[in-house]
């Protein structure tokens, strides 16, 4: 029998980085699309630096940032004597700053295909900014806003360069599957490190086609024909 | 009552326009890129004017001196989009009555009404990409109606259509006239439609109010 240990850490670390993702992924979307302001894309191409930059650099700025001599780590340690690295908040972290970009592009795609006219209509017919948002511009979004959901959680779920370098390999605490993958197989165990990858591959595989089928049942009237 | 005098600087020239509707149809015409479109933008809310002042009766909705802005949600200015913008994602009859206050039995009622008046009511469960271009604009027209306002902005609204269906949707809009007696801005670059819809015509190139050309 394998430890399921690992596989419950990686759930709990791409559940818990996919809240945060997809609320402050939306919302920079929206913000982004409907804004401008100067240096707007230069605040773009930070939000996605980190799809660009190799995991292990996004990892190692997070590790200065979030060391006991960075300016977050020594916050957080002086303020609240939380101290984040080689935990699984850092793990959660490194997984929400490099899956964020996915969500954030595919909303940001999904909102700037309304066309804006239909809004203007619906607030022509006394809508409301939130209600515009909630009855117009939401759900003619959400396929791209599940899409990008989709895409980052299994990110956050293969997580494995910025991981490495902020959350380290405490087996139990923060060893997820992809570190449990890495570390086996650097100590030989090619069938461990085989038996979690199979894991990993069917969790996958069963959440794509899982989504497949239930965008296609839930699929409205209109976008059918 | 509708009044505008508003002014907006725009790439290539500043539009300056200066009228008064009464309950009639005011035909705005002119070529392309001269201003028609934004004019009504401008009296619903969905842009701002650089200067002047926008009533509708007692109300003031934009005044730069003293400044007054009321959103175009609280406008009460219906606005019938050239390509009708119905929402895709809805059926007719909820597109209807996406612009009524409330989902009372009144509100029903009104729809029903609605429906029945456009001649779409066996239309009611259709989607919008399931519609002819006339079904199209008779729905837009009932959607903007629904919302009970007091001056209705129709801008192009049936270019796309073939000229059958244009001068059956145009009776339908003279017709909803009749009823309704509140001011229309009905816009388009077509002179014979110009001539058959308004009461009045106001003339405009490169943002400029022309007078009503000559009839040739």
């Amino acid at each position: 029998m394998i430890d399921w240990s690992p596989v419950l850490l990686s759930l709990r670390v791409g559940l818990s980085a996919l809240a945060v993702i997809v609320v402050s992924g939306t919302l920079a979307a929206r913000a982004m699309t409907r804004r401008h302001f100067p240096g707007k894309d230069v605040v773009d191409g930070l939000l996605v630096l980190p799809l660009v930059l190799p995991p292990v650099v996004t990892g190692f700025l997070l590790l200065v940032l979030l060391g006991r001599n960075g300016p977050v780590g020594r916050l957080m340690e002086n303020a609240f004597g939380v101290r984040l690295l080689f935990t699984l908040h850092a793990a959660v972290l490194a997984a929400v700053v490099v899956a964020f970009p996915l969500m954030y592009q595919s909303a940001r795609a999904a909102f700037q295909s309304v066309d804006a006219r239909l809004e203007d209509a619906a607030r022509t017919l006394g809508a409301g900014e939130a209600r515009v948002f909630l009855t117009v511009t939401l759900p003619l979004a959400w396929p791209g806003l599940v899409a990008g959901t989709v895409l980052s959680f299994a990110r956050s779920l293969g997580e494995f360069g910025a991981t490495v370098m902020v959350a380290g390999n405490i087996p139990g605490q923060t060893t997820t599957v992809p570190l449990a993958i890495f570390f086996l197989a650097d100590a030989g165990d090619l069938r461990a490190a085989g038996l979690y990858a199979l894991v990993i591959s069917a969790l996958s595989m069963v959440m794509v086609v899982a989504l497949n089928v239930w965008t296609r049942r839930r699929r409205p009237g209109w976008m059918r024909r | 009552m509708l009044t505008v005098r508003a002014r907006k600087r725009l790439p290539h020239f500043t539009l300056e326009v200066d009228f008064e509707v009464r309950d009639e149809v005011l035909v705005l015409f002119g070529p392309s890129g001269a201003g028609k479109t934004m004019t009504l933008r401008m009296i619903a809310g969905l842009e701002r004017p650089d200067g002047g002042e926008i009533r509708l009766g007692e109300r003031v909705l934009y005044a730069r001196e003293p400044r007054a802005w009321v959103p175009p949600r609280a406008r009460r200015c219906g606005f019938v989009f050239q390509d009708a913008a119905l929402f895709p994602h809805l059926d007719v009859s909820r597109n209807v009555l996406y612009g009524a206050a409330d989902r009372s039995a009144d509100a029903r009622e009104r729809l029903g009404v609605l429906l029945g008046r456009f001649r779409i009511g066996h239309l009611a469960d259709r989607w919008p990409s399931q519609l002819s271009g006339g079904e199209v604009q008779r729905v837009a027209l009932a959607r903007a109606l629904m919302a009970d306002p007091d001056v209705l902005l129709l801008d192009e609204p049936f270019t796309s259509l073939d000229a059958e269906a244009r001068l059956a949707a145009q009776d339908v809009v003279l017709q909803a006239h009749e009823t309704w007696r509140i001011p229309f801005v009905f816009v388009t670059h077509d002179r014979a439609e110009a001539e058959r819809m308004g009461d009045r015509m106001l003339f405009l190139r490169e943002g400029r109010q022309v007078a009503a050309p000559e009839p040739r």
